[in-house]
């Protein structure tokens, strides 16, 4: 009986494993077949492998698919700092100062996060086109940069108020300012926070399309998601290159989430302070 | 090396008030303990001294300089925390330099300092490790290594031992002694265990309710305790107190006027062997005996005081709230009391205090 409670268990997780890769397998597939893949097939196999379509979506129109790639990376990384940076500091005297209108602040943080970020869309248009930021990469970051800080906040604040307020005062009666004690103690120690916020806001701003579609317009200030939405269009449509960009769109994301992923220690704290 | 002095500091949290005026000095190289119930105020007290809070009125002297309104880092003072607060992502020697660092000491001098307090507090092997590869002993150790390496003015201690099991607290016990002796830095202690606060102080005081009740060296506030809350606090078993009214008449007489509370140590009391007569003005405690507690070199035997000779014995209940006033322990060399019999004990007089109505010894 007690060996099969964890082959039960791995079961479980297995199968669950299959049920969420199996969409993401198809895709590869699809990437992967020189010719169609045959409609009512269960496997998830390429009808004549070929890299063809991946060098057909990466070398297209000289290369640009390498601009629009850096595009996208810029701007989420940007996006990432930019929302951490502003984030952190806000969220830290959310969780320990006592202010007038704190309770206002939260509350209207909480409250941009009850609209779609598409019903800005207009209002965002007429303020970049104000600030001549149309078109522009910078104008992109802002806008991600505020849609992602509420939600960080959040997060971030809830991570600082478990971390022990004497680590704090420790560290100032060590000889540290509040500044000092901030980023030398602090934030190391709200480090796994401090990656799921990044990771958040990259991902937010890789993935986005919408906002991305109607702010941007030159082919080569274009991110990720709009030139893959190029490939399926309304008359015809190239699912072999849609998966293959598909395929190589994930793979920075991946990269970034294993990086990071040594970050996301549970317990990370333990054994700083006792109780 | 320092001198500290406290002038009427007062502090209220919310609406409670938690420190009333409390005036204190610490001399130089001075191990002074704050001892006090939960709640008395000694934390919010030390934390004053640090910096971490600020009193409503009154000042904090260091070494003649006025340092109530500076920060934390600005009054040279080193802290252990009852958590410990060891910082989790450093190791234990970039714990031990963290406030070196800081002050931007030299590296030469940064790596004298762990290696003499590594070598201080047997340390060195754990150098790498991060706090949570230690043990709650172990942590501990770091936590005074990080102040001691600092060589700051003064030292404070917020309950350091609390968090570790009795064997081991004795142990750091001995060594904090030990190493306070050593460096002769000036020390506030703070703890709600008076076992702790007697063993370590060159001078206790103790508090309640955020006032001051009485300082004195440890010795002073065991055999002359200032009012009833000091008699009731300080000792193990603390003093007993008994209302007078409850008393053999003839020695009520005997008691100074006004006496309220008498109180005697356990340890002062003895049984009165058969047959023996009392001197005149030898106190005499007719008791019930209500349970015999074995500790080891001593028994507790728990007695209550019976009604005056001849009179039948008051109905009496295990209950601690019952019959206080009326409930003494007697600190006996032997194994054996007779449970629910009678016994005479009594005391020299010069063992008996006595308080009056409001608490104060006359």
């Amino acid at each position: 009986m007690k060996r099969l409670v964890p082959v039960a268990v791995h079961a479980a997780l297995l199968s669950a494993t299959l049920f969420a890769l199996y969409p993401v397998l198809w895709v590869l597939a699809t990437a992967l077949s020189g010719a169609p893949m045959r409609s009512g097939r269960v496997l998830p196999w390429p009808e004549q492998p070929t890299l063809r379509h991946f060098a057909d979506v990466l070398f297209r129109d000289d290369a640009i698919f390498f601009t629009q790639l850096a595009n996208s990376l810029f701007i989420a990384a940007f996006t990432a700092l930019v929302a951490v940076a502003i984030a952190a500091p806000a969220a830290y005297a959310m969780a320990r100062f006592e202010f007038v209108g704190k309770r206002a602040s939260l509350r209207s943080l909480l409250a941009t996060q009850m609209f779609p970020g598409v019903a800005a869309a207009i209002p965002l248009y007429l303020i970049l086109d104000f600030l001549n930021l149309l078109d522009t990469r910078t104008g992109l970051i802002l806008v991600y940069g505020s849609t992602v800080v509420p939600f960080a906040i959040f997060q971030l604040r809830t991570a600082f108020e478990a971390i022990p307020v004497d680590l704090e005062e420790a560290a100032m009666v060590d000889g540290a300012t509040r500044a000092q004690a901030f980023f030398r103690v602090v934030l190391p120690a709200a480090r796994p926070a401090l990656a799921v916020t990044t990771l958040f806001a990259f991902m937010t701003a890789w993935n986005e399309f919408i906002l991305a579609a109607t702010f941007l317009s030159a082919e080569s200030r274009l991110t990720l998601p709009v030139v893959l939405q190029r490939y399926v269009g309304e008359h015809s449509a190239n699912w072999a290159a849609f998966s293959a960009g598909a395929t190589l769109v994930t793979i920075p994301v991946m990269a970034l989430f294993f990086w990071l992923q040594r970050h996301l220690v549970a317990g990370l704290n333990a054994g700083g302070v006792k109780g | 090396m320092a001198e500290l002095s406290l002038e009427g500091i007062e502090k209220t949290l919310g609406s409670t008030p938690i420190l009333r005026g409390v005036d204190l000095d610490a001399r130089d190289g001075e191990l002074v303990v704050l001892v006090g119930a939960s709640g008395c105020g000694k934390s919010t007290l030390l934390r004053v001294i640090a910096g971490l809070e600020t009193p409503d009125r009154g000042r904090v002297v260091l070494d003649g300089r006025d340092v109530t309104a500076l920060s934390p880092r600005d009054r040279d003072v080193a802290m252990v925390f009852q958590s410990y607060a060891l910082y989790p992502h450093l190791s234990v020697r970039d714990n031990l330099v963290f406030g070196l660092r800081l002050q931007k000491v030299a590296r030469g001098v940064i790596d004298e300092r762990v290696a003499e307090v590594s070598e201080m507090l047997g340390l060195g092997e754990l150098l790498g490790r991060l706090p949570r590869e230690l043990s709650g002993g172990q942590r501990q150790r770091v936590a005074m290594g990080r102040a001691i390496a600092r060589r700051p003015k003064l030292f404070l201690f917020d309950e350091p031992l609390s968090n570790l099991d009795a064997k081991l607290r004795n142990k750091v016990r001995v060594e904090i002694k030990a190493l306070h002796r050593k460096l002769r830095t000036t020390t506030i202690y703070v703890t709600h265990d008076q076992l702790e606060a007697m063993t370590l102080a060159d001078r206790l005081v103790v508090l309640d309710r955020g006032v001051v009740q009485q300082v004195g060296s440890p010795l002073e506030v065991f055999e002359r305790p200032a009012n009833r809350f000091v008699a009731g606090f300080i000792g193990t078993p603390p003093m007993n107190l008994l209302d007078v009214e409850a008393l053999d008449p003839g020695l009520r007489e005997s008691l100074p006027a006004g006496c309220a509370t008498l109180g005697v140590r356990a340890h002062q009391l003895r049984a009165v062997g058969e047959g023996e007569a009392l001197s005149p003005g030898q106190p005499r405690f007719d008791v019930e005996v209500l349970a015999v507690e074995p500790m080891g070199a001593e028994s507790w035997v728990h007695g209550v005081l019976a009604a005056g000779e001849g009179a039948a014995a008051p109905a009496v209940s295990a209950d601690a709230a019952d019959g206080a006033g009326r409930r003494l322990i007697w600190g006996s060399p032997n194994w054996q009391a007779p449970v629910g019999e009678r016994m005479r004990w009594t005391a020299e007089p010069s063992a008996l205090h006595c308080f009056g109505a409001r608490g104060e010894r006359l």
